[in-house]
Parts: C-alpha cells; sequence; structure tokens
C-alpha cells in the first residue's frame, strides 16, 4: 500500500523532522547492507566458479585432489531423483489430506508436525540415517540412505507446498464437483488436483533445489566415491557437488579448489535457476 | 471415505518420520545416556579415552580407560554463536523489511524482496566457502583488530588476540546472514497486510510517515516478529556447515573472547565422527548421537513454539518461503 505523503514531511518540529529522516536512512541502509552481501556472494561464487570452469569437469571423474566432477554431477542427480522418487507422492498425499480435510484433528495435527520438521537440523536427519540405515540398517554408505535422508528433508516442504496450491483452489469448483454428485476422490483427484497442479510442481522444483543444496544429511548416508555409480543401491557411496565444494576448498592444492569453486558454482547457479523460475511462475499465477 | 482413510494412512508417515528420528536416536544413545548421565550438559570435556588400551567395565558399560564425555563447550558455542546472529540479524531484518513494505513503489517491492530473500536459497556449504574464502581474511585482518583496538579497550569481551578470523564472531556474522531473509520476509508481509485504516488514522492525527509506522504499524505486527524470530533461532541452532567451515572447531575450550575458535553441537558431530568411529566399544558414536538427540529435541521444541506464536497466537498466513 502506498501513500501519498512524504517520506521526508516539512512543516514539523526539526526533532520530527530528523528522527523520520534517521529512521529512513537507517531502515534503508540495512537493506542496501543485504543486496551487498547478496552480491559480494554471488560475485564470490560466479566469478571463481566461471573461471574454474571447463570441458573435462564434465567428461572426467575426481581423482586425488584434482581431475573432473562428473561423478559428483552424476551422484547429485541420482540422490535428487532418489529423494523426489520418494518424497513426491508421499508429501503430496500428506499435503491433499492436510488441506482438502483441514477440518479433521488428523490434518493439524500433520500441518503442525510438517512444519517442526522442516525445522529439524539437517545434520539430525543425516545422523538419524548413519544410525538406522547405515549401521542399524547395515546398508553401509549408499544411494538408497542418502536418498532416504534428503527426502525426509524434502517430504515437509512438499506437504506445505501442496497444502497451500490447494488452498487457493476456489471453493465454488468443490462445490459444483459435489453438486454434480461427484465423490470426495473425483473432486479431489479429478478437479483440484489439476487445478493446483503448476504450483505444486513449482513446489516440487523449490524441493529439488533444497536437495541439490543440501550437505550435512548426506555427509554420513551417501560417502563419497571417486568413480561413477554402480547401479547398487546398497553397500556402494556415491559422490555429489555439494561434499566437493566442502572438502576440495580445503586442500592446500589449485587444483582442488578450482573444483570447489566450479561445483560451487554449478550448485549455486542450479538453484538460483530453479527459484528464479518458481518465482515467475508462482506471480503469474498470482497474478491471474 | 474409504478415499480419506486411505489418505490420512499415507499422511501419517509424515508424523512416523519425526518419531522415528528421534526414537531411533533414543535408542542408539541409550547407553552413552546411561553413563554420561546428566552430567553430559555441564561437563566440558569429550574425552574418548585411551584408544590403545583394552576396554574396562564401569557400571555396566564397556568403555576405553579415562573416557568422558561432556558438551558444555558446544552448548555455550551455540548458544553464544546463535546469539549474537540474532542481535546482528533482527535489527537489519527489522530495518529491510520497513523499507521494503513502506519505502520502495510497490512494483519493484516484488523483487527487491525477491532479490534479498534470495539469501534463504543460498546452500549452506556455499555460505561457508564465501565465509573461508573471503569473511575470515577480511575480518581476521581488518575488522577484528579494529573492534579489539577500540571496543576491547572498554570492555573486555572484544579484546584481543584476535586470531586468525576463525571464530565466534565470524561465525555469527555469517549465521545472521544466513536467518535474516527469515525475519525480514516475514515481517514484510505482516507490514504489507496491516490494514490500512489504522495507519491512515495516525497520518490523519498528524504523524508522519515514520511515526505511524514507529508507533502503529510496527507494534501491529510483533507478533509476527516474535515468531519470526523463534524460527531464525531454530535454524540458527542447527545450522551446520557453513559454521564448521567456519567456526575453528574448538575441541574442550570456552571461548574467551569474541574472537576464540567456538563449536556447535551440529558441526560437532560432523567433524567428529571419523575420529569416533576409532573408539571400539562404539561408546563415542553413541555420545555424538546423544548429541543429535539433544539438538532435535531443542530444535523441536524452538520451532513448535515459533508455529505456534505465528499461527495459533499471531494468526499469521503461511507461505511457500518460509
Amino acid at each position: 500500500m502506498q501513500h501519498s505523503a512524504s517520506l521526508f514531511p516539512r512543516g514539523i518540529s526539526p526533532s520530527r523532522r530528523i528522527l523520520s529522516a534517521a529512521g529512513w536512512t537507517i531502515a534503508g541502509s540495512c537493506l542496501l547492507v543485504l543486496s551487498v552481501m547478496m552480491v559480494w556472494i554471488l560475485a564470490v561464487v560466479f566469478v571463481r566458479g566461471v573461471g574454474a570452469l571447463n570441458l573435462s569437469l564434465f567428461t572426467t571423474v575426481t581423482q586425488g585432489t584434482g581431475g573432473g566432477l562428473l561423478n559428483a554431477i552424476e551422484g547429485t542427480f541420482v540422490l535428487s531423483a532418489g529423494a523426489l522418487l520418494l518424497s513426491v507422492p508421499l508429501g503430496v498425499a500428506s499435503g491433499i489430506y492436510v488441506s482438502e480435510y483441514r477440518f479433521s484433528r488428523w490434518a493439524g495435527v500433520i500441518s503442525f508436525l510438517a512444519d517442526v520438521l522442516v525445522g529439524v537440523p539437517s545434520i539430525v536427519v543425516g545422523y538419524f540415517g548413519y544410525v538406522a540405515l547405515v549401521e542399524w540398517g547395515g546398508w553401509n554408505f549408499s544411494v538408497a540412505a542418502g536418498a532416504i535422508a534428503l527426502a525426509i528433508i524434502c517430504l515437509p516442504y512438499i506437504c506445505r507446498t501442496t497444502e497451500l496450491a490447494l488452498r487457493q483452489v476456489s471453493n465454488d469448483l468443490r462445490d459444483a464437483a459435489y453438486s454434480l454428485g461427484a465423490t470426495d476422490r473425483r473432486v479431489i483427484l479429478g478437479v483440484c488436483l489439476p487445478a493446483a497442479l503448476p504450483t505444486i510442481l513449482t513446489g516440487v522444483l523449490l524441493a529439488l533445489a533444497v536437495s541439490v543444496g543440501e550437505t550435512a544429511p548426506l555427509l554420513y548416508t551417501a560417502g563419497w566415491s571417486n568413480y561413477m555409480w554402480d547401479g547398487h543401491l546398497t553397500h556402494s557411496p556415491i559422490g555429489y557437488l555439494t561434499y566437493a565444494i566442502w572438502t576440495f576448498i580445503n586442500e592446500p592444492f589449485a587444483s582442488a579448489n578450482a573444483l570447489a569453486y566450479a561445483a560451487a558454482f554449478l550448485v549455486t547457479a542450479f538453484v538460483l535457476v530453479i527459484n528464479i523460475l518458481a518465482r515467475f511462475v508462482l506471480e503469474r499465477r498470482a497474478a491471474r | 471415505m474409504k478415499f480419506k482413510v486411505w489418505l490420512g494412512i499415507v499422511a501419517g508417515i509424515l508424523p512416523l518420520v519425526l518419531v522415528a528420528i528421534v526414537l531411533f536416536l533414543a535408542l542408539y544413545s541409550w547407553p552413552a545416556m546411561h553413563f554420561n548421565g546428566p552430567g553430559f550438559v555441564v561437563r566440558d570435556v569429550w574425552n574418548l579415552g585411551n584408544l590403545y588400551a583394552d576396554p574396562i567395565t564401569v557400571h555396566g558399560t564397556q568403555i576405553q580407560p579415562g573416557a568422558s564425555y561432556g558438551i558444555l563447550f558446544l552448548i555455550v558455542g551455540t548458544l553464544s554463536s546463535t546469539l549474537i546472529a540474532l542481535l546482528l540479524a533482527v535489527p537489519v531484518g527489522v530495518g529491510a523489511a520497513i523499507f521494503l513494505a513502506e519505502a520502495v513503489p510497490d512494483h519493484l517491492r516484488i523483487w527487491i524482496s525477491f532479490f534479498v530473500e534470495l539469501l534463504m536459497a543460498i546452500p549452506s556449504v556455499v555460505f561457508g566457502l564465501w565465509g573461508y574464502v573471503v569473511v575470515i581474511p577480511f575480518l581476521g585482518r581488518h575488522l577484528f583488530p579494529l573492534l579489539a583496538r577500540t571496543i576491547g579497550a572498554v570492555i573486555p569481551f572484544f579484546a584481543g588476540p584476535t586470531g586468525s578470523g576463525y571464530g565466534l564472531l565470524t561465525a555469527g556474522v555469517v549465521l545472521s546472514l544466513m536467518i535474516v531473509p527469515i525475519i525480514a520476509a516475514t515481517l514484510r508481509d505482516a507490514l504489507v497486510n496491516q490494514p490500512t485504516s489504522m495507519r491512515e488514522a495516525a497520518l490523519a492525527l498528524g504523524a508522519t510517515r515514520f511515526e505511524a509506522l514507529w508507533r502503529v504499524t510496527l507494534p501491529g505486527a510483533r507478533k509476527t516478529l516474535i515468531g519470526a524470530t523463534f524460527l531464525a533461532l531454530g535454524r540458527a541452532l542447527g545450522e551446520t556447515m557453513a559454521v564448521l567451515m567456519v567456526s575453528g572447531n574448538a575441541l574442550n575450550y570456552l571461548p574467551h573472547n569474541l574472537y576464540d575458535p567456538i563449536s556447535t553441537m551440529a558441526a560437532f558431530i560432523v567433524s567428529q565422527l571419523d575420529s569416533a568411529l576409532q573408539d571400539p566399544t562404539g561408546l563415542a558414536v553413541r555420545s555424538l548421537a546423544e548429541i543429535a538427540l539433544v539438538l532435535s529435541i531443542i530444535s523441536i521444541l524452538v520451532n513448535a513454539m515459533a508455529r505456534l506464536i505465528l499461527v495459533v497466537w499471531g494468526n499469521v498466513q503461511r507461505t511457500m518461503a518460509v
């Protein structure tokens, strides 16, 4: 809501005028600080990352402190795909229940706990994966353990975006469908879900961005591997990009640091593109 | 009816996951809890014992001789870095939210907000990289010596030695940047959605726009601010990778000044698992699980509190972002 009144009014006592001017200046500089930080982070990642890019990154695997990132790129995709495969059906089903049966107590419980689960630190999820899957389940460091840990991170996001997407669907649509004699199932799956689908897919994309950027849940579930994935779900570790960022920036070799910068660039660029795309979709749907 | 029941059962997996996390960590760390006792949270020592000796049995638990586990230094490190992060992030977040909601024109607001809130989407490990590569040298060489010379002359906690740049204040600064968009985004929404009538009444009474904001609009959004601060608190307490890369990973050490190395519960779990696996009795790994359990319970409580404040008390609409 904009006002016609000026930010810096005249015709009032000097002390009030100074106070107002100081208030806006301080508030504006807070925003400026944030913007500068954002630009600074992006500049570091993009300038150093682009400088470290070359074709062999995408064609060779990591060797010691050098080589390429092909194994990590593949691993990130495998792990994220696995995580989405598990979390999308569960998350969308939960979101549907929470939205469409919102007056039941169970829906309230799930909605509340989804918000709580979002806040559980990712390292806790990772350590749970280590204890439950790697140790107790005997899977060792593996794709399955990593993907399940990531799926736990994604699940509450997808549940919430599905819920919010369905809540935007007009009740008139539901009433019309019910008055034609449709059952709950027909109304939800045949009418509400298609109407909300673009927003739900946007939420899934955002969850993908989160899973690509996660490190802590994977350190002790997926492990790390210098080789391409051998196709086994358990008992074989796998590489991923965020691990490369963390490990290779601490190495004293320029070749290792270059890998870290390149990995950071790839991850950040991917996450940003998804977020920008998602924002355009959401803005367009909100504007309608 | 049947559809609803099936859907309800599938949706029940989500709460089940939360219960499973706490239950598994509790069961796994049970021998450690038994051995460590309640003193776990007040002892300032993390010692695996003599790993070359044969394990001995104390109170029915197999341990390496001399093993003792306490996490006081981690609790102090976690709370102090979080406190610094909040002290920096709340004012900056409020300022940014005010300016975005009141001073930026409508058509620019969504894009500037979006740009600033993209900070939320940047992965933790990328913050860590940035902190490691540019923030540590910058703070360690320029800002910390300056702080120690000026404020440090008055307040001992700010006095040197300033170290290399890894440490409490660096962790706090990086953390603050990660949580500030939570506060800015949530509060901005609340300010924009405040009823216009109150603001217009204040303006009609002769208040300036800043006075109307400061006395009327901002107090109207205080529940949102408190809830968002709790959300930010929860995020800062559990943040792992960025803290791991800039905190200096202190072991058994309490910070004496702002620049001393620290470690947090979350970062410690990552940095210590490899060495904990050397303990043949497995007690070290179980004690790490006890840390994870403590951390999960704290963050569940903080986040539950945040949601109660926002949804029940403040009646705030939930959004996709936060």
